[in-house]
């Protein structure tokens, strides 16, 4: 997006919240950006890496989270602006490094960005980063709409450099993938010159070594850091309140909820009676601010998502403040008037809005609704997410699948994380039994390896992604190997980070810039930690098959099997069918058929259809990828595939 | 930039769903960007990610002279819904339709897993046009993918539907704004075969007739 660097000063561009808060931390004149893919934030650090070289900016897309704080914070350490960016479970990997960190402080201006994904929509979980500003005792951001997601950035490096520590911006899905009008501002000229000074005092915040230690003097510098931020943000310019002088409710909210409860106010005609504070700092809450507001009012509503962060620390506040002010009366999650899970919307907060002021309102005529909701129950068909047609991950878990089930043995396999995670579903025969976090298939695997002692006789698998195994499945593999867990780990090696969108990872020759860069060879790496490696191509899936057979037969102690075959909708792939596929119709005999229709009973790639007039299967032009995989299954040898020119 | 002119309602709200794939996102930013040339704010709301994988994807616009809006439509408050898939029409309806929205379908079905594994049946086409039909004011069904596949790529289904907004009479866009938003958005040597998807999708609708089906 050239709009990023070439975009006017003053003018306003359609811009999606990750592209403002990469303006924002441009104009900020950010040196160095570091981050891990991840929805809803993979579109801040690749937009930079797009424009690094014009912009004289180091990004890189690191081998974790934690990896990325840390090269961020280097960066601070020697001076310069740095950004480092993941989304919510991010977040957990990063903090171990992050509360060293905001011990000791940071020199140059230093962001962090989490982008949580309320309501779970590309996660399995909704856990949020929040309450890491809390556990850190660093100040918390939450832009409100798009401009201020990139005007927020910009303050924030400011903010960092004042207090000498770490500051949190957090964005949610809706802002971070939504997009809105943003009227950019100048971009800087000069770029600092990068040298970490540590031959100072030792105790000297920017001469000395960095360092959380002594902890005991530390920490007291570390709260004071954070007092100064509380003063600070009593006269920020993110907070802001609309509405009458002395509102009958008192609405609180924060970050795309501030969209939810206007459009609500807005909808319902109750902006006489209903003010509106809209907090961009949320932790720590600024006090007087937030008492001259309550001294109005008597009755208030939280509006966030997910966790009750805001109004568990409104009412810190409110308890402190109701000797002089008075009790307050707090409409929000825990009294269950605003949902205690899942995203919010601009429907939940008229419900709220509706019940506090004892309103009615109908979002559509409710004969509508109900025919609406007939003719959905008729007609729209239920559509689970699918591999996409092509896709490698439908071959290797019909074999995985397949030869546990030949083995006979009760053999699963831990999940992890990317788009095989829908091996847990029916497109993936439901042959994943355990889902956690990063790496965490083949931790558990090492786990159940050891198992023998107390009789386990399962076969054990752990499946890895080729960007997770670089993430944290490395250590996992030592772990297994080093304690000679009888596993077998398949790493699904489809060239690239496939979920979010193609980043490189360390596998590849490419760096996030476009810079040529050393690859680091999977199949090297595990037999260099003493794992007996096979790779394979798993669209041959006969040769697969005895191959993985045999693996997961023995007791052989840690088996790496690299199934090797490009993501479909990689740029390699995409739009480029490798087979011409025909399906004969006589050949075909659908229900008459010993197979039961296999192809699309079972198999159900999308690119097949059961023709039931017809009673065969049919090939969807349209939708079919030229895997040529679908030949394979079919036992009659309906299906047949041609190599096109 | 000229100025906004007046919209039917102010936030305008539309919809374009579909079935991940299809391009939808890249839809609903032509056409965000589109309207962003013509002096509106737009509001887009997106999902994407794990629901590009074969799930239903749905953009939300808002269209305003007047600024930012939730990138969530409220319920019931759809003015418009583009739908590049049938059944997913349906599915937006519920949620977000009322009786004086318009549709604007393509009539092309892609079947989820769980037709093609056979535990649901997939509508009759006479059956899915009635019930849209039933629920909007105005209906248009449009063989997108049809005539987007005669010109060489079933992908252009989703500029033909744009085009084919573009002659309904809804919104202020035409072929010069789709033009100039394209060129800003990708490569010089797609500009011009997008451009006549955009206008086989115009001809499409007004072959239709203004009034709709």
């Amino acid at each position: 997006m050239s709009e990023l660097i070439e975009g006017k000063p003053g003018q306003r561009y359609l811009l999606m919240g990750n592209q403002a808060i990469a303006r924002g931390a441009l104009e900020a004149g950010v040196s160095v950006a570091a981050g891990y893919p991840g929805t809803p934030s993979s579109e801040i650090i690749e937009n930079l890496a797009k424009v690094a070289d014009e912009a004289n900016m180091y990004v890189e897309w690191s081998s974790n989270e934690k990896v990325a704080a840390e090269v961020a914070a280097a960066a601070s350490f020697a001076g310069l602006r740095s950004l480092c960016v993941m989304k919510q479970n991010g977040v957990n990997v990063a903090s171990d490094f992050l509360l060293h960190l905001v011990g000791g402080g940071t020199r140059g201006g230093m962001v962090i960005v989490p982008c949580d994904d309320p309501g779970a929509l590309s996660s399995i979980n909704e856990g949020e980063s929040r309450h890491f500003a809390r556990m850190l005792e660093i100040p918390l951001l939450e832009p409100g709409d798009f401009q201020e997601a990139k005007d927020m950035v910009k303050w924030a490096f400011e903010l960092s450099e004042q207090i000498g520590n770490l500051v949190m911006l957090r964005s949610v899905t809706r802002l971070s993938h939504a997009s809105g009008s943003v009227k950019l501002g100048a971009l800087p000229e000069n770029r600092p010159r990068a040298r970490f000074r540590h031959g100072g005092f030792v105790l000297d915040p920017q001469e000395g070594a960095v360092t959380s230690a002594p902890v005991a003097y530390k920490h007291v510098l570390q709260q004071e850091k954070l007092e100064k931020a509380e003063s600070l943000f009593e006269d920020c310019p993110f907070n802001t309140y609309t509405g009458p002088e002395n509102p009958e409710l008192l609405v609180i909210t924060s970050s795309a909820c501030n969209l939810y409860c206007r459009e609500a106010i807005e909808i319902l005609g109750v902006s006489d009676r209903a003010g509106l504070l809209k907090l961009g700092t949320t932790w720590p809450l600024p006090k007087k601010l937030i008492r001259t507001h309550l001294e109005n009012c008597s009755k208030v509503l939280v509006v966030e998502e997910v966790i009750p962060f805001l109004e568990e620390n409104l009412k810190v506040l409110a308890a402190e403040l109701a000797m002089e002010i008075g009790p307050r009366t707090i409409f929000a999650k825990r009294d269950k008037t605003i949902p205690s899970v899942g995203e919010m919307n601009p429907d939940y907060v008229i419900a709220a809005l509706v019940k506090i002021f004892d309103l009615s309102y109908e979002a559509a005529p409710a004969d509508y609704v109900e025919k609406a909701g007939l003719c959905v129950m008729a007609g729209a068909p239920g559509r689970d997410l699918t591999f996409c047609p092509g896709c490698p991950h439908r071959a290797s878990y019909w074999t995985l699948h397949n030869v546990l089930a030949l083995d006979n043995r009760d053999g699963f396999i831990c999940g992890d994380i990317g788009c095989y995670s829908l091996g847990m579903r029916e497109t993936g025969y439901y042959a994943l039994k355990t889902m956690h976090a990063m790496g965490s298939g083949t931790g558990l695997a090492s786990g159940f390896g050891k198992l023998d002692q107390f009789g386990m006789d399962q076969p054990i698998v752990a499946v890895s992604g080729d960007s997770t195994f670089f993430h944290s499945v490395i250590p996992a593999l030592v772990n297994a190997v080093h304690y000679n867990a009888d596993i077998t780990l398949v790493v699904f090696d489809n060239s690239g980070t496939a979920m979010t969108g193609f980043q490189p990872h360390p596998g590849l020759e490419v760096d996030a810039m476009g810079h040529d860069a050393p690859s680091i060879d999977i199949e090297s790496v595990c037999r260099a930690v003493g794992a007996q490696t096979t790779v394979c191509d798993p669209f041959d899936m006969e040769l697969t098959r005895d191959i993985l057979l045999e693996k997961i037969t023995g007791k052989n102690g840690v088996q790496v099997l690299i199934f090797k075959q490009s993501c479909a909708l990689s740029p390699e792939k995409k739009g480029k069918p490798r087979y011409e596929m025909h399906l004969d119709e006589n050949i075909c005999i659908g229900e008459n058929c010993g197979c039961n229709k296999l192809c699309t009973r079972v198999f159900k790639c999308p690119g097949l259809n059961w023709d039931e007039k017809n009673q065969h299967a049919r090939i969807d032009e349209v939708i079919c990828a030229g895997c040529g995989v679908c030949a394979s299954v079919c036992p009659t040898g309906a299906i047949t595939k041609k190599e096109r020119a | 930039m000229t100025a906004a002119a007046n919209l039917l309602s102010d936030p305008f709200n539309l919809v374009i769903t579909g079935v991940g794939g299809q391009g939808n996102v890249l839809a609903s930013r032509v056409l965000g960007s589109m309207l962003t040339q013509k002096g509106y704010s737009v509001t887009i709301g997106e999902t994407f990610g794990a629901s590009q994988r074969g799930g239903s994807v749905m953009s939300h616009l808002r269209i305003s002279s007047k600024g930012t809006w939730s990138p969530q439509i409220p319920k019931g408050r759809a003015h418009v819904v583009v739908s590049l898939e049938p059944t997913e029409a349906l599915r937006v309806l519920y949620e977000y339709g009322n009786p004086d929205v318009y549709v604007l379908c393509n009539t092309r079905p892609v079947h989820s897993i769980a037709v093609i594994s056979g535990q649901f049946k997939y509508p009759e086409q006479d059956e899915l046009r009635q019930w849209i039909r039933d629920l909007s004011a105005k209906a248009w069904f449009l063989e997108a993918t049809g005539a987007a596949m005669a010109m060489g790529n079933a992908i252009f289904a989703n500029i033909m539907m744009i085009g084919a907004l573009s002659a309904a009479d809804i919104l202020p866009v035409d072929k010069d704004t789709f033009k100039d938003a394209v060129s800003n958005m990708m490569a010089a040597d797609k500009v011009s075969v997008n451009c006549d998807a955009f206008a086989r999708g115009a001809d499409m609708l007004l072959a239709e007739g203004i009034s709709g089906a």
